[in-house]
């Protein structure tokens, strides 16, 4: 038997920061990870010779650049480039192109409304000024509002303090945006529906809500906060794949004296006298620590490896009842060109972007319809990317892999459970929409790999696939994240923590939960902090 | 308008590089600047992207506007160690050495890099013209001519972790043998393609060399070998940032050029600028050197250090004081941005050598709509490049 003075349960990207984190405050830290690889969502494998796929998590922009800079990642090998601006695809024959540069794009807006084109310059203002208050409190711990500790008062008073800053008439408008739908806070903006569509697809993106579902404008604020190197909504590409953050991650904890075992799914966390104290592993083996910490989702923790009656009262209720519904599916494809895109111009730089077959309002509000009745969309709203036209890792030169988030995709069916065939049927609503934008992109394939909800459960153990580990609404935010009473990473068993995105600040590739929970265990411990308090962008 | 003998402004324009047909076609930002005297791109299409060509895939940088100087003749090698500090004596045949020459004061005239091509021919190739000192320099030998083949002959630099992939797809065969600083010849169209593994990005990258009149035929053969590997030409922007990370120093940024200060405490010597490397004192008499023995004795007034700064405020043309409170100004900072690849807000910084053991606070200032804030943040020397990739040592190189 080992012991350590932690465990993490999960190699994801955020069980890897945690763990990093507590090994550089001089901890012995174990990572223990049921696969035969690291990374969780943030993974890249190479399934078919010569390509690289990001498996699921796709692009970066929520990475906490504090974090980055502070573990050192680019001298572990991560490089984060920026990619170019996205085509978005109408129902028909429109686009609307995304140019990098600012007069471009502006041009390009007014060739579909003269009024939006105006109002893009406020939509962007107001966002950026929500973004700014979200961002603050991304690498801190949420107070507890109903405490009377003077940390969580403090805490209080200095987000208070920033929010008041605003104005006051900002203070109902971030109410008013955290309940409303995405539709509903565009119309204070776009006239264009192609235009609306385009800024709506944020608010859906892992998500089981539609463009018109309340708590769809917050979302689309999480996807647009993010940043690559204080450019606020822009989107960057790991060199090597999403699996590189974990990788660099994992090299940063190997180089603080962390440990990494693989092939280790943890069977049931060991509780004596109500404190965790260690783990049964799949394998039989036993490890014991002073901390557990658990980088799976708040369903997966309470419900699937600790024993129902080592829980306080009403705990397995709420984990049973966590919102995690998954929405989505991934379809990784190896292509033998670069597909071309019906209506654009053969632009080196707009092949680079990313691809949007957002269509209309309407479109995606009937894809949800399809995800309602249990049943994946017949018109589904894809984002796509090409990472191989930027990345020269991923691919063999000449040759693309094309990455298509889809939604939606429901991880229960309504005739049944999912099966290969299912599961293929899927995959084939996919390319044949592909297929409709890109005559002859069906002939370019050389390999594909599809996920439904299924596989990403299964591969990586995300509950129902959802890719926030727990959706992003209020209910489910900040001091709720994952339950009310516990949005401080500390969970209802003594030494018992939690660090994935099921805790504040949620999902995406942030590294922030993890970064999040090491402080306070560092806190309780009563060991010296070694996790950046507060991002450095103070815009 | 065309450009005929009846321009009027004909003598106000910019001359064109061999390779601006190609090039005009790409910027298409119109983000045109001049460099000596050139039509030079500030950057093709963005800034960033294109840096980000360099770190990621591979880039052309158009160095067709720097001054090369053919220097032959049996006392050509006397000549050029009297002229810079380094010893030529040790530079091998087609290899190349970077220098730094001075004035008699010690102060540096220019940086810049020497090919040798054989015993008794060199390249001499910097960034300003050179001709009026380079004439001072030979008198008194012999048996050496400088000829200026800047015009005559074109470069394009290749850079980035592709570009090793992209001069084999070209039919370079053996290039992946070639070191850092080594040369090498290949047939190309019935003339002589050289080139050196050389660079200003940190990165791995190569420098092709060729007359003239095949500029274009060689652009064409570079973009079609590389149309795989993410291609891209670079202006002076992305090449600036790439090099700040890499540690480079720029003329007229990091150091001034000695013959063109007013005041003469405004240029530098090798030693301020950490290049004692370079200054070899026992090799026969070179200019300046008895100021820099005497300099190296007392150690420099200055030194120029890499700094990291708190937070991502860029410290563009900040003062550096010892304290946050601003009590005596230290210094100040030559060149400055975000290192994109690094995330660090990195600087190079000329600071008074008695206060490099001290605190170092750098005086920053801010836009915000409009409206400048000032901050203090807290600087800290590296002593190592913030960017040294293994990659670009390596040989024979990795494809990507």
């Amino acid at each position: 038997m080992s012991r350590y003075d932690a465990i993490v349960i999960g190699a994801g990207h955020n069980g890897l920061t945690n763990a990093a984190y507590l090994a550089k405050a001089g901890l012995k830290v174990v990572v223990v990870e049921k696969n035969d690889y690291i990374g969780g969502a943030a993974v890249s494998r190479e399934l078919h010779e010569g390509w690289t796929y990001s498996n699921c998590s796709y692009v970066c922009s929520m990475m906490r650049q504090a974090i980055h800079r502070d573990l050192d990642l680019s001298a572990h090998g991560l490089i984060l480039v920026p990619y170019l601006a996205t085509v978005n695809f109408g129902d028909g024959d429109e686009r609307l192109i995304g140019y990098h540069d600012a007069q471009a794009a502006y041009n390009e807006l007014r060739r579909h409304s003269a009024h939006d084109a105006d109002a893009m310059f406020r939509f962007q203002a107001d966002l950026t000024r929500y973004s700014q208050f979200i961002r603050k409190t991304l690498l801190r711990t949420p107070p507890e509002p109903t405490s009377f500790r003077l940390r969580d008062i403090r805490e209080l008073l200095y987000l208070g303090k920033k929010l008041w800053s605003l104005g006051e008439r900002e203070i109902y408008e971030y109410i008013r945006f955290f309940t409303i739908s995405a539709d509903d806070f565009l119309d204070d903006y776009f006239e264009n529906d192609m235009i609306k569509a385009a800024m709506a697809s944020p608010g859906i993106i892992g998500t089981a809500l539609g463009v018109q579902s309340p708590g769809s404008a917050y979302i689309l604020l999480h996807h647009v906060m993010g940043d690559v190197d204080g450019n606020i909504g822009a989107w960057g590409l790991a060199r090597g794949g999403m699996g590189a953050i974990s990788k660099a991650i994992a090299s940063a904890l190997d180089s603080f004296g962390g440990e990494v075992r693989m092939n280790a799914g943890v069977q049931q966390v060991l509780v004596r006298g109500g404190k965790a104290i260690g783990v049964a592993l799949e394998n039989g083996d036993e490890l014991r620590a002073d901390i557990v910490v658990s980088n799976l989702d708040a369903r997966r923790t309470f419900t699937r490896i600790i024993d129902r009656n080592d829980l306080p009262d009403g705990i397995y209720e709420k984990a049973k009842n966590f919102k995690i519904r998954g929405s989505s599916g991934k379809v990784n494809i190896a292509l033998s060109g670069l597909p071309k895109f019906t209506g654009l111009p053969d632009n080196r730089y707009v092949d680079r972007g990313g691809q949007a077959f957002t269509g209309s309002m309407e479109t995606m509000e009937r894809a949800y319809d399809c995800w309602k009745r249990g049943t994946w969309s017949d018109d589904p709203f894809i984002e796509s990317v090409i990472p191989s036209a930027w990345d020269p890792t991923v691919a063999p030169p000449g040759q693309h892999w094309m990455s298509n988030f889809i939604q939606y995709c429901p991880p229960k069916l309504a005739d049944g459970p999912w099966t290969p065939e299912k599961r293929d049927a899927f995959g084939e609503s996919v390319i044949s929409k592909l297929e409709r934008y890109s005559p002859g992109f069906r002939d370019l394939i050389v390999h594909m790999e599809v996920r439904t909800p299924h596989e990403i459960e299964n591969e990586i153990g995300l509950t129902e696939g959802n890719i926030f580990q727990g959706e992003l609404t209020i209910d489910q935010l900040f001091f709720n994240r994952p339950f009310p009473g516990y949005g401080q990473y500390r969970m209802p068993l003594k030494n018992l923590y939690m660090c994935g995105s099921s805790t504040h600040p949620g999902g995406g590739v942030s590294s922030a939960c993890g970064a999040n929970a090491a402080r306070e265990i560092l806190m309780d411990l009563k060991r010296p902090n070694t996790v950046p308090e507060d991002d450095f962008y103070d815009e | 308008m065309t450009m005929t003998a009846t321009d009027p402004f004909a003598g106000e324009r910019p001359k064109l590089s061999p390779f601006h047909p190609r090039q005009a076609e790409l910027n298409i930002r119109d983000a045109w600047g001049v460099w000596n005297g050139y039509k030079f791109a500030e950057y093709y299409y963005d800034a960033e992207y294109e840096y980000f060509c360099i770190r990621n895939q591979c880039g052309t940088y158009d160095v067709c506007p720097m001054q090369k100087y053919e220097i032959r003749g049996a006392d050509a090698e006397a000549m050029l160690n009297r002229l810079v500090t380094r010893d030529v004596k040790k530079l091998g045949v087609n290899r190349v050495a970077y220098a730094v020459w001075c004035t008699d004061e010690g102060r540096i005239i220019d940086d810049g890099t020497i090919f040798r091509l054989a015993g008794d021919h060199f390249i001499l190739k910097c960034g300003s013209p050179c001709t009026a000192w380079l004439r001072k320099a030979a008198f008194g030998f012999g048996d050496v001519t400088v000829t200026d083949i800047s015009d005559a002959l074109a470069g394009l630099s290749l850079q980035g972790p592709t570009s090793c992939a992209v001069l084999k797809k070209m039919g370079l065969t053996g290039i992946e043998n070639a070191k850092a600083f080594d040369i090498m010849h290949f047939p190309f169209a019935g003339e002589t393609l050289r080139v050196s593994r050389t660079g200003f990005t940190g990165d791995l990258g190569y420098e092709l060399w060729i007359p003239r009149e095949l500029a274009l035929e060689l652009w064409d053969a570079v973009y079609a070998a590389g149309a795989d590997y993410g291609i891209q030409p670079y202006g002076e922007t992305a090449t600036n940032m790439a090099r700040m990370e890499a540690g480079f120093i720029m003329p007229y940024m990091d150091f001034a050029e000695a013959l063109k200060t007013v005041h003469f405490e405004h240029d530098q010597t090798p030693f301020e600028l950490q290049l004692g490397w370079l200054v070899d004192f026992d090799k026969p008499y070179f200019s300046g050197r008895a100021a820099l023995l005497e300099e190296k004795r007392r150690g420099p007034r200055w030194t120029l250090v890499r700094l990291d700064i708190e937070g991502n405020w860029p410290a563009e043309g900040s003062i550096i004081y010892d304290t946050e409170a601003c009590k005596k100004d230290i210094g100040y900072v030559t060149s400055a941005m975000w290192s994109p690849t690094v995330k660090a807000n990195i600087a190079l910084a000329m600071i008074r050598t008695e206060h490099l053991g001290g605190d170092i606070w750098v005086e920053i200032y801010k836009s915000k709509d409009l409206r400048p804030y000032r901050r203090m943040a807290k600087g800290t020397i590296r002593k190592k490049p913030f960017w040294t990739p293994a990659r670009a040592r390596l040989t024979p190189p990795a494809d990507y």
